[in-house]
């Protein structure tokens, strides 16, 4: 049954894609292409936006996305410099706003040390000392709004795409202990300035990061007592054994980030290793830690120290190391990652699933995995070849991916043109929709799949979200609906419907759903009694933006 | 042994003195009201909770001797845990469930999971939320298959609940489960015309994912607004932790007595992944099993009499290794451990044959090696307290083994 029914939806794809090139009906007209690439290599449309990529040619826009840097961007870029923490390094805005916490819960601890105050209430009182721009809510603050006015605002939008899938793939989770505080760097310096460059850079840079190294415990997986010469040297093999302080202090293997590397980062959970692999590449990665300020410098950087790397032979993925290595093998084992055959499909699989369908065809999905072992992981070309495969392109592909919560509200935020002032209301939002940013607990991220994201409680709360918006009802997001199409239209209820579903939609709202909309809203009184006027538009705009088709990319 | 069958005896005695306990719920056959029918809760501890250190087999010597900065010490020590059986403990944070495994309202199955060796969290949660472990291609959820199953003429759209901000695995497919985190704001805020607009347009124009979510997310959302859940106060003196736990079990209870129809209830709390730091009888994982506790506490004490037609049962994806790591802390393992509380329950035992931590009796020689399939557990739970007629499709290929913990 299941095997048959794969076998017709492999013959409909089939008779699709060969009629594509033959016959004029089943392509994509140039308005279509020109809204399928806003939708899905940008955050939808803005008022305008089709036709100036169909003026520009669609070709042509492609390409400029995927060169990022040649697109100037000032006007974001100097709201983003404007925000305090985006300049500032891992140690700056541990300094700056993390100490002040610590130290408070010091004098806290120090006050309720007779017992006559309560710890709790004394730290609450200290916390409140701290000057409000020094407090740590500045630091994620400011990184969840860079986040959104880029998403929103950019020109340079397949990036922001890529950024999200990206940080996403490698995802740090910012409830974890100090990660929230390493997070800005993380986006800055290890993701944003690699994600067009070569996977194994990219991979590279993850493996070094604090931010990584402390979600996935790295930072404190160290080789068991007998594999750590160095250590012994220093302070006398008897010394450690008899001194349970220093042998506590020095810890043992975590696998954690071992498992995940290979499992989410690179091969895949079916990419052919072993539990054996993943407790000796653990040992491979010992040492990969980070850095406090007692090592000089300014602390909260990447170190690898010599003294608690695993000094004994390791086999990995049936690579040996001899005893005796340092550092080059993990970096050894990072590049036989990035180029396994397995990474390469992996990565090919999710960037379809994310470009081009939920469940994308495996004759892409090999093709894109060719490209990027021919081309050493260039992430440029495996996503060109994404974009300019017959698939990407194919009418199949057409609208057939549910946005995702992010997805659907920066475009709802685009669609109607709105300012941002305070993204905290789209930040909030994002949480009751089912994604809060940088709010991935497990490894694994967010899902690309549709159903995941669409249950009840989920479309419940899209929908109300673009009442509000419309509505102009999210405080620092200002939208104003009525202005997205002339007078003359909105002074008659079913011109308004029509005028503002192009201007929001770019054209995609079906017959049925105008009508609906018309019959229940519009045209929902005797005229007389209560005749239209643009009071009505944010309603219209709230229903349409909530839309079925508006959910869809 | 003998410790053992000595202390079932002893505290079967001390259910009859009784005047020490709690109050207890009114177990009944049959529902404390018409209308309330019988309700599965389930509680998914997302990321591998310790299960040897929530219920503790302080019996034997080698659980000591694997864990020497996190083992959790023996009843009567300081810190110690707290006696179940002469054999296991419970944690000394989950001090507030105590008094239900006395008077034999609670279980415990040790030993327990999904027999795939996987380490993954990832792949353990989609096996075991799925119910086919070692199967990838499975689309639904167990729970959704189960409330499936049962070929009812009219269900409720609340019939099967998920407090939970995305469906999770577990109830997604053709149930129809709803799944929401706050039960009070559940509508549409912009009066009836806005949300009839929104109804038809979704009743035209889609089929599939969307348009079948939008319907019963309106018809959800009208039974919400007339049974009105949030009215219904804690009772009985309950007093809910803070914390999401605490807030989806309140929840449930108010839907729970609110008679919407509700089967299936469930809820997922994370923060087990204690890779380091985990702490013994105090500390991270301490913490997070006395919220856990106080949670489970609360809601059962909430629900009073109406515990009787309700069981809550929890599950994790994997247990943790049996030796403690460098970082004081335990990596991935296999064998896990269950609670059963509420009616029906055959309680105040901990089922399971115990597998033992000797070196050679471990799972691949690091985990606690599992003895009982959670399928056996659900399989029972399904049709006793669900009356589900049939689980072919619900475990496929599987014939569960019914361990005989519901009456």
């Amino acid at each position: 049954m299941k095997s048959a029914t794969k076998f017709l939806a492999g013959l409909i794809a089939f008779a699709c894609l060969a009629g594509a090139t033959s016959s004029d009906n089943s392509k994509l007209t140039d308005r279509q292409r020109a809204l399928h690439v806003l939708n899905r290599l940008a955050f939808g449309p803005r008022p305008g936006d089709v036709d100036a990529v169909m003026k520009d040619g669609v070709n042509a826009w492609i390409e400029r996305q995927l060169h990022p840097d040649g697109i100037a961007d000032r006007a974001v870029e100097a709201r983003i410099a404007g925000l305090p923490t985006m300049a500032m390094s891992n140690a700056q805005i541990v300094k700056t706003y993390y100490e002040p916490v610590l130290m408070a819960r010091q004098k806290a601890n120090a006050e309720a040390k007779d017992g006559d105050v309560d710890k709790k209430d004394a730290r609450r009182e200290f916390l409140r000392d701290i000057p409000f721009n020094q407090r740590p809510q500045v630091v994620m603050n400011d990184l969840l709004s860079q986040r959104i006015l880029r998403a929103a605002e950019s020109d340079r939008q397949l990036n922001e795409v890529m950024v999200d899938f990206w940080m996403n793939h490698f995802n740090v989770f910012a409830g974890k202990g100090i990660d929230r505080f390493l997070l800005t760097s993380y986006e800055r310096d290890v993701i944003r300035p690699h994600i067009w460059g070569h996977f194994e850079d990219l991979l590279l840079a993850t493996a070094k990061s604090p931010a990584m190294l402390f979600y996935l415990d790295n930072a404190r997986s160290v080789a068991a007592p007998e594999n750590r010469p160095l250590l012994a040297q220093r302070f006398g093999r008897r010394a450690m054994e008899m001194n349970p302080q220093l042998k506590n202090r020095q810890g043992g293997l975590n696998e954690n980030y071992a498992r995940e590397i290979m499992e989410l980062h690179t091969l895949g959970v079916d990419g052919g290793y072993t539990q054996k692999d993943v407790t000796e590449l653990a040992r491979v990665l010992t040492g990969w830690t980070i850095t406090t300020q007692r090592d000089g410098g300014q602390g909260a950087a990447f170190i690898f120290r010599p003294m608690l790397h695993d000094a004994g032979s390791k086999t990995v993925l049936g690579i040996r190391f001899a005893p005796g290595g340092g550092m080059e093998e993990g970096e050894r084992m990072i590049h036989v990652l990035a180029h396994h055959p397995a990474t390469a499909h992996h990565i090919a699989y999710k960037l379809c699933q994310r470009l081009v369908a939920d469940d994308p065809p495996a004759a892409l999905v090999d093709r894109v995995a060719a490209k990027f072992l021919a081309t050493d992981g260039d992430l440029r070309e495996t996503v060109r070849a994404v974009i300019r495969s017959p698939e990407f392109w194919n009418p199949k592909s057409y609208r057939v991916k549910v946005k995702s919560p992010f997805e659907y509200t920066i475009s709802a935020v685009r669609a109607v043109n709105a300012r941002i002032t305070d993204p905290a209301p789209i930040a909030r939002a994002l949480q009751q929709i089912g994604e809060p940013l940088y709010g991935a607990q497990p490894p694994t991220g967010y899902s690309d799949k549709a159903d995941v994201w669409i249950n009840t409680g989920a479309l419940m709360n899209r929908l109300n979200f673009a009442l509000a918006l419309a509505a102009n009802k999210l405080p620092g997001v200002h939208g104003d609906v009525v202005a997205l199409i002339p007078a003359e239209e909105a002074a008659d209820a079913s011109h308004s419907v029509e005028a503002l579903a192009q201007a929001l939609t770019g054209g995609s709202l079906t017959e049925e759903t105008r009508s609906t909309i018309k019959s229940r809203i519009a045209e929902r009184n005797a005229p007389a009694e209560d005749p239209w006027d643009n009071t009505q538009l944010p309603t219209v705009a709230g229903l349409i933006l909530g839309s079925p088709e508006f959910q869809r990319q | 042994m003998i410790n053992r069958r000595f202390f079932l005896k002893s505290s079967g005695l001390a259910l009859v003195g009784g005047s020490l306990l709690p109050t207890v719920f009114v177990r009944m056959a049959n529902a404390a009201t018409t209308k309330g029918g019988k309700t599965l809760v389930a509680i998914f501890q997302r990321g591998a909770v310790d299960g040897l250190n929530m219920i503790v087999p302080y019996g034997e010597q080698a659980y000591y001797a694997a864990r020497p900065t996190i083992a959790v010490p023996r009843p009567g020590a300081e810190g110690g845990a707290i006696d179940l059986d002469g054999f296991f403990g419970l944690h000394p944070s989950l001090a507030s469930l105590s008094p239900y495994f006395k008077d034999h309202s609670a279980a415990f199955v040790h030993a327990v999971g999904s027999p795939d060796s996987t380490r993954s969290h990832f792949d353990a949660q989609d096996f075991m939320e799925s119910g086919t472990p070692g199967v990838k291609s499975t689309e639904d959820g167990f729970l959704s298959r189960a409330v499936g199953a049962k070929k009812e003429a009219s269900v409720s759209p609340l019939r099967a609940v998920a407090l939970s901000p995305a469906m999770p695995r577990i109830l997604s497919g053709g149930a129809g489960a709803v799944a929401m985190t706050n039960i009070s704001q559940f509508g549409i805020r912009g009066g009836a015309n806005v949300s009839g607009g929104f109804e038809s347009m979704y009743a035209e124009a889609v089929a599939g994912t969307l348009g079948g979510t939008a319907k019963e997310s309106f018809e959800a959302a009208r039974i919400l607004k007339s049974a009105d859940p949030q009215k219904r106060q804690p009772e009985n003196g309950a007093v809910y932790p803070n914390g999401p736990l605490g807030n989806s079990l309140r929840q449930i209870a108010q839907l729970i007595k609110s008679n919407v129809g509700l089967e299936v209830a469930f809820a997922d709390v994370s923060g087990w992944d204690t890779h380091a730091g985990e702490g013994g009888a105090q500390g991270q994982l301490a913490n997070n099993l006395r919220n856990f506790s106080d949670a489970i506490a609360a809601f059962t004490r909430d629900l009073g009499s109406r515990m009787g037609d309700v069981v809550l049962v929890t599950m994790s994806e994997f247990g943790r290794t049996v030796r403690e790591n460098g970082n004081r802390g335990t990596d991935h393992g296999h064998a896990n451990v269950m609670l059963l509380l509420g009616g029906g329950v055959k309680g105040g035992k901990v089922y399971g044959k115990w597998p033992g931590l000797a070196s050679q009796k471990l799972y691949e020689n690091r985990d606690l090696a599992i003895t009982t399939d959670f399928r056996d557990i659900f399989a029972e739970l399904l049709t006793k307290q669900l009356a589900v007629p049939s689980l072919k499709t619900v475990f496929p290929g599987y014939e569960p083994k019914l361990r005989g913990v519901l009456a």
